[in-house]
Formats: C-alpha cells, sequence, structure tokens
C-alpha cells in the first residue's frame, strides 16, 4: 500500500520522551555479543599474513610448511579467491583489497590466511608462509603522489574527469570540478581577498570493537556469517558476489556493533573467514587486532587544499574557490568529490568553483568517517571564513549569517536547498551564553559551521503483533546509535501503546528483505519511514479484526489513542476496544496480526550544524586544551533525545580528536609508525569538557514526523572552532591539522622568530 | 526541460552542463539520457540520484517529474 511520506506536524505522546534504552543492561553487564562473542562447535582460528612492504610485487607465496603443520586446517592465498567479479572493476578492488593478488600495495595489505585449530598453531603457521617479495618505489603523500615524478600505483588507472582523457596512467583517479558564476568576475569585484593553504592528516574511526565475524560455509554452498557490521545486507551482497556464492544461501546476522563511524561499511577480512571456512569445512572466527585495524581497514583521507574568497567591503562574498587533493589508498575513490560537494555549502556564494583530486598513494583503502571527506573541507572554508572576518573587522558569526544559505540557495553541487537550519543554528549560536563568557590569558574561542547530506535508501521492517498486545519490531539497519529506542518510540506513537510494550530486534539477511547499509545518516531516518507505514498497516488489519468482534462495516471502525472504536448511527453503545483486546481474539478472527513495509525512503533532509569551541593553549607545551565545547545542530525531529545528543557530543568528540591529536604517521620506509592506541591518541574523557547541545527542529518536509539524519555533521566543524580559537588565543593561525603540541609549538616560535626580523 | 548536470556526470555528456530532455519520470529521463549519451552509462553503474527541486531521489525511478521542475542529475552518495 502506497503510504505519503510528507511532514503533516503530528502531535507526539511517545516520541521525543527520554526512555531508557533497551541495550543497557546486556551492555553494562557483558551479556551483549559483540562479534567475537559467537562461537560454533569445531570452530578454527583464522589468521592473516600482512605485507611488511608499503609496495612490493609478490615473486611467489610458499605455503607447503604451513599446511604440513598439524592443526593447520586451510591456507588461502588469492589464489582460493577466483575473480567472480565479471569485469566489475569497483569489485576486483574490493577483492584486491581484501587479499593481494600480485602485488601488496600497503604496509599490512593481507598475503595470506590460515585457520588452524588454536590461536598459537595458527600464529606459527603464519610463520611458516614463506613470502618473496620484490620492494618496488612507494609514495604516501598526496602531493608527492600527484607529482610526474611520483611511482605510478596502478598501470590501469588513467585521470578521469579531464578531456582529452589522458594517454599515460596516473595516481589522480579522477578530477572533479562543480561550482556555478563566474569566479573571475567576483574576484575582481571583491574588495578583501583572502588565500591560503591546509593540510589534514589521516585519521582512523578508532571503534574501540576491532572487526570480528564467525565464518561457516557448508558443502552444499550455503554459509553463515556472524559479525560486527553498518550492513549485514550489504556483507552479504559483496560476500556472495566475491565468494561466487547464491545471495540467498548466504545468511548474514549483525552482532552487536562497538562502533563503525563507516568504518563497518565494507568489508575486510570477512570474504577471507568465509574462504578459509569453505576450505577447511569448519567453522572459522576471525578477530583482527588492533594493529591490524590501523594497518588494513578503512581510514579517512589524508588532504591539501587551496581555498580562496573574496569578499565585498561590506562582508558579501563575491566568489570563491577551493583545490581540493584527497589520497584515497591504494584504490580510487570518491573522496575530492564529496570535498567539491560540501566544502562551501553553509554558503550562499553567486560565484564558486571547487574543484577535487582523488590520489591513489600506498595506503590502505579509505573508507567513509562520519560525513566523509566533509571536514577536511570545512578546515579550509572555516579558517578562511575567519581571517575575512578579522579583515572586514566583522564578528565570525555575523559574516557568516550575511553568507548564510537559506531555502532556495543553490548548493554547491547543484540543487536548490529545500527547508534547511543553518541560518538558525547561526543564531543559535549568537545568541548562546557559551558566547559571552569571559576569556583568560592564552584562551580563545572559535566558531565554525559544518554540512552533510543525510541519505534514505531501500529499507524494509516487520511489525507482528502477539496475542497479548505485545509487538516485535525487526529492522534491518543496525542499531549504532538508538534504533531500537527510536524505532520502538515511534511504532509505540502510531500504535497508540506504551514503548514498553515494543520489542524492536535487528533481524538477520534471511528473515527481512534487503536494507541499505545503516551509514549516512540514514538509520532512524528510513527505518523510521517503514516503521510508521507498518504501523499503520497493522492498524488497517487491528481495524478489520474489530469491525468483526463488533459486528460492523469496517469504515465504521477509527483508530483512537490504541483503540478502536466503532462510530455513526447504532453504534453508540458498543464498546472502544484495545489493541490488546483485538490481539487476544486474533486466532478466532483472520490469524496473526502484522505490519510490513518496504519502501524505497528518498527526501532525506540535509544536515547542518554550528559549533562554539573555548581553547587554551600552552605557551610553552604548545598543548591546547578545550575548555568549552557547544554543539548546535538541526536534527529535523528528535525521536529521542538522549540519543541525538549523545550523536552530537560523539561525532563533536572525534572531530576534537582530529583535531588535536589524531593522524596516521608514516616512515620513509612507507610503513605505519603507530598502528595502536598508545601511538595513535584518541580523546579520552579527560580530554574533553562536558559537550553541551542545543537540538534545533526544522522538520524535513520529506518525513512524516520531519526526521533529518543526526549522526554525522557535528564532525564536521570541530577541525576549524578549534583552529579558530586557537588562532584567538595566541594569534598564530594553523594551517595543519591535527594542531597537536608539536605543530602548535612550532608554530609560534616561527610567529616568534618572525616578529623578532620584524622587529629588526 | 533543461536538465542539469553536476560537474562529476558531465563527462558523460559530451562535457554539457545542461540536456533538454522531456521525460514524466525519472525512469524515463535516465533511459533517455543513456540512449542519447551512452557514455552516462558508466556514471549509471556508479549511482546517480536525481534532484528535483531540490529533494534528494537516490534509488526510486518511478518518481514523477513535475513540468517546469528544476531537476539536477549528480552522483549517488553514501556516508559513514
Amino acid at each position: 500500500m502506497a503510504h505519503d511520506n510528507r511532514y503533516t506536524g503530528q502531535k507526539f505522546q511517545v516520541v521525543g520522551n527520554r526512555f531508557e534504552r533497551p541495550d543497557g543492561v546486556d551492555k553494562v553487564t557483558g551479556r551483549a555479543r559483540y562479534g567475537a562473542d559467537a562461537n560454533a562447535p569445531g570452530q578454527l582460528v583464522g589468521l592473516v599474513l600482512r605485507s611488511p612492504h608499503a609496495h612490493a610485487e609478490i615473486k611467489k607465496i610458499d605455503t607447503s610448511k604451513a599446511e604440513k603443520l598439524a592443526g593447520v586446517k586451510a591456507v588461502i592465498t588469492s589464489a582460493d579467491l577466483p575473480d567472480h567479479t565479471g569485469g566489475n572493476r569497483g569489485m576486483m578492488d574490493i577483492l584486491e583489497n581484501c587479499m593481494a593478488r600480485g602485488r601488496a600495495l600497503y604496509d599490512g595489505h593481507a598475503v595470506a590466511a590460515v585457520a588452524a585449530v588454536d590461536a598459537q598453531t595458527a600464529r606459527k603457521a603464519l610463520k611458516l608462509i614463506k613470502v618473496s617479495y620484490k620492494k618496488r618505489p612507494h609514495v604516501t603523500d598526496v602531493d608527492e603522489a600527484m607529482k610526474d615524478t611520483a611511482p605510478v600505483i596502478h598501470d590501469w588507472v588513467f585521470t578521469g574527469g579531464v578531456d582529452p582523457k589522458p594517454s599515460k596512467p596516473s595516481n589522480i583517479a579522477n578530477r572533479t570540478q562543480m561550482g556555478h558564476g563566474d569566479v573571475d568576475a567576483g574576484f575582481a569585484d571583491a574588495d578583501v581577498i583572502v588565500e591560503h593553504s591546509y593540510k589534514t592528516e589521516q585519521t582512523h574511526q578508532g571503534y574501540i570493537e576491532p572487526h570480528a565475524c564467525l565464518a561457516s560455509v557448508n558443502p552444499d554452498g550455503s554459509g553463515e556469517l556472524w559479525v560486527t557490521t553498518q550492513g549485514p545486507f550489504s556483507y552479504r551482497t559483496v560476500c556472495a558476489n566475491l565468494l561466487g556464492m547464491d545471495i540467498a544461501k548466504l545468511k548474514v546476522t549483525s552482532s552487536e556493533i562497538g562502533g563503525g563511524f563507516g568504518g563497518k561499511t565494507h568489508v575486510w577480512t570477512e570474504p577471507l573467514a568465509l574462504a578459509l571456512s569453505r576450505k577447511a569445512n569448519r567453522p572459522v572466527k576471525l578477530v583482527m587486532t588492533r594493529d591490524e585495524v590501523f594497518r588494513a581497514t578503512g581510514p579517512t583521507a589524508s588532504t591539501s587544499i587551496d581555498v580562496k574568497l573574496g569578499a565585498s567591503k561590506f562582508g558579501v562574498i563575491t566568489a570563491a574557490t577551493l583545490e581540493l587533493r584527497y589520497q584515497g589508498g591504494a584504490f580510487p575513490g570518491p573522496w575530492g568529490m564529496l570535498g567539491c560537494m560540501t566544502g562551501f555549502a553553509c554558503y550562499n556564494i553567486e560565484n564558486q568553483r571547487s574543484v577535487g583530486y582523488d590520489v591513489i598513494v600506498n595506503r590502505p583503502k579509505v573508507a567513509a568517517y562520519r560525513a566523509p571527506s566533509a571536514p577536511m573541507a570545512a578546515y579550509a572554508v572555516e579558517s578562511a571564513m575567519d581571517i575575512l572576518a578579522q579583515r572586514l573587522g566583522m564578528d565570525a558569526v555575523d559574516l557568516r549569517l550575511l553568507n548564510v544559505a537559506k531555502e532556495g540557495t543553490k548548493a554547491p553541487y547543484g540543487p536548490i536547498y529545500g527547508p534547511i537550519g543553518i541560518e538558525a543554528s547561526l543564531r543559535a549560536v549568537k545568541d548562546h551564553p557559551h558566547r559571552k563568557g569571559k576569556l583568560k590569558k592564552n584562551q580563545g574561542r572559535g566558531i565554525a559551521c559544518g554540512f552533510w547530506f543525510n541519505i534514505g535508501g531501500q529499507t524494509c521492517v516487520d511489525l507482528n503483533i502477539g496475542t497479548d498486545g505485545t509487538v516485535n519490531l525487526a529492522v534491518g539497519t543496525v542499531d549504532v546509535g538508538g534504533a531500537r529506542s527510536s524505532m520502538g518510540m515511534i511504532a509505540a506513537e502510531e500504535l497508540g501503546i506504551s514503548y514498553h510494550d515494543v520489542k524492536v530486534s535487528v533481524a538477520d539477511t534471511a528473515s527481512l528483505g534487503h536494507n541499505d547499509t545503516t551509514e549516512g545518516s540514514r538509520g532512524t531516518f528510513s527505518s523510521g519511514m517503514a516503521t510508521i507505514f507498518a504501523a499503520r498497516d497493522a492498524i488497517d488489519v487491528l481495524k478489520t479484526r474489530a469491525a468483526k468482534m463488533l459486528d460492523v462495516p469496517v469504515e465504521d471502525i477509527v483508530w483512537e489513542q490504541g483503540q478502536a472504536r466503532a462510530t455513526g448511527k447504532g453504534h453508540g453503545n458498543l464498546p472502544s476496544l484495545t489493541l490488546k483486546e483485538i490481539a487476544a481474539k486474533s486466532g478466532s478472527t483472520g490469524g496473526p496480526i502484522a505490519g510490513h513495509n518496504e519502501v524505497v525512503a528518498d527526501g532525506a533532509g540535509m544536515g547542518f550544524a554550528c559549533h562554539i569551541a573555548d581553547v587554551e593553549v600552552d605557551p610553552e607545551t604548545g598543548h591546547s586544551k578545550i575548555l568549552r565545547y557547544t554543539v548546535v545542530q538541526d536534527a529535523g525531529k528528535a525521536i529521542h533525545p538522549d540519543y541525538v545528543e549523545g550523536q552530537f557530543q560523539g561525532a563533536a568528540a572525534q572531530g576534537i580528536g582530529w583535531a588535536l591529536n589524531e593522524e596516521y604517521i608514516y616512515g620513509a620506509d612507507g610503513t605505519l609508525q603507530n598502528p595502536g592506541f598508545l601511538d595513535y591518541r584518541i580523546p579520552v574523557c579527560s580530554d574533553l569538557p562536558f559537550i553541551d547541545t542545543t537540538i534545533l527542529e526544522i522538520p524535513n518536509p520529506n518525513h512524516p514526523y520531519g526526521i533529518r539524519g543526526v549522526g554525522e555533521t557535528s564532525i564536521v566543524p570541530p577541525l576549524g572552532a578549534i583552529g579558530n580559537a586557537i588562532a584567538d588565543a595566541t594569534g598564530v593561525r594553523m594551517h595543519h591539522a591535527p594542531m597537536s603540541p608539536v605543530r602548535v609549538l612550532d608554530a609560534l616560535d616561527a610567529a616568534a622568530a618572525q616578529a623578532q626580523v620584524s622587529a629588526g | 526541460m533543461q536538465i542539469s548536470l553536476n560537474g562529476v556526470l558531465r563527462s558523460g555528456a559530451d562535457g554539457a552542463a545542461s540536456v533538454e530532455i522531456e521525460a514524466a519520470t525519472i525512469r524515463e529521463l535516465l533511459t533517455k539520457l543513456v540512449e542519447r549519451y551512452p557514455g552516462m552509462g558508466e556514471h549509471m553503474e556508479q549511482g546517480i540520484a536525481v534532484a528535483i527541486n531540490g529533494v534528494v531521489y537516490r534509488d526510486d525511478w518511478t518518481v514523477a517529474i513535475p513540468p517546469d521542475a528544476e531537476v539536477f542529475l549528480m552522483p549517488r552518495i553514501a556516508g559513514g
């Protein structure tokens, strides 16, 4: 049945409350089952042998000694993963990333894997595998990789998006250009022009739970995969494709997830676990170490960005350009393009141009990380906005408000915006008490804005009403940020029952139709929409059953406050029937009562945020301490405000880590020097103040409840906000993130030396 | 009607920033687009989203395109 997805201004009884989380007890008592917590009789331990070289030809892999070791049940190389991709380059990239095919493309690239009866035997077997490498020149820096002198990593990559098509292969996979207006004329009209370059380093999502799975493939070609993932249906499709299996014969169950943030939207070792299981004819459990997670899963791009803004003396931006260079690791990616689409998204700029380059280097294949590509572009743009405000003598918020994007503004990527929340976010920041707090010596304050698209996509839910009136809701989007609670609230809202009468489960791939991966802040938007529609279908069934029970035409039944009531002449004395009463008689009125919905949830509402950061910079160490931090973001509608605030705070915390500490450090030999949490430092509680939040609710017109996504946008502003705060505190502008103590100290020293020179 | 192309997609349409195509639905639009510009097929494989009056449709080809709508084709994006 077709349903209307338009926002109606519906009043809520359940939605908007702060109920206890349904997974809380299991998580704090250790009962929750994560990726590594599943076991099967006869299971083996899987381990992966990884390249110690940044770039090397694999001359030979001798597995004979490992195979003869007692307790080893299977050894695989790329020869055990034949090409089933049918010429699909993207799938081949995934296959090659999972297991090297003739060349190791980065430090940590898998070259072989074993399955043995225990971990000790598996470790011994790895040592017995002899790989003959011939090292090749490597490149890990994005700017170096673009030079003509750089070693070309793939002979099949010719720069796309340029005319004429190049005749020589290149590390530049794609050039993207977008924008509108006449930037030359716009700069000619400008009274003030600011122009700078920025760099950001590679960061990792840093989820606490490493990748883990239990794979079991049967001789009849069927299989099961228990795995920590954001996308069980996508994992099923990709793994089945790579292993030549039928999709329906591979059942994927997503475990409880200990963080993903985009890093668990792609397969890494899961196809290897399935291949090992197929070869050994035993279940195989494969859990990555933290070292492996850093070296061989999907961190962000590192970047190099040039930004130029021109403005009238009154502060109106007349032209803006960005050149964005993003490295995507050893395979092509969309990252530069996404930088182009997001960089100027918060502003109404008549003349703008963004050019993005996607660059291949000898690093792991980049994956999404909360609003992928947007934080780096925003770091450059929001820093430039602050510099422009200073040059013009304007308040940083007022300059942004003067140029803010609104409904009807043409986005950098082309379309016009519908109703959006960036102006409201800026006004909330302008009036926020945080902005009025006094600062002391070495302390500074910065603001910055951020944007992320949010997406919808294919979604499917099942809602089943038990004979006692309690409800099972099966969803196919993974609970990465409160989905079980939010979906339960939505189902309760529609049915008119208690939140506590709804039990929500994340279904496996054999139990529900396809659901797109839980990414792009789509979970609550998409599954929320499907849940509303499924509940409304169930209400239609309930009304039909009530009509039978009351012996009246179904057209005379209305559903109000969780009850069926007969209206019309002659029905005045009939009792209302509660959902529980109707459910109790369901066996006699037609059988089980259920609602189902499959939908392509389109019309996602754009997400905008503005942050305020206060920092104190220690001039002796260069250490920047976050004193106070405020997030203002438009949620569209906050179904469960605790979770929405948690998303704002979590995204801000990750952005703060990116801004101040986190970075991949590669040695001259192209190997990663800090693949562990001791040397790759994410913020801990003692590093952060309480992150204050303000939820704005500007309804998305394309969702019945007005929902937008909330999971990603707030990772975008922190780099810019903190850079601006450091500049306010020290008078020194940082052009390289993370703005770690050593970089800040170097910048302070350089500024002091320059001041001495200037003083003569 | 005028169909605007995001910069990424223009290589599939001989570099054009916009093309004139009469279509009542997204399906009709994309079918005619690939017929006229076979180079768009590669972009279709990678995923195209259609923005109609600012509302982004990633998947549903049955959506009707109103007359005089602002139609913008852009790459389909995912997220984290």
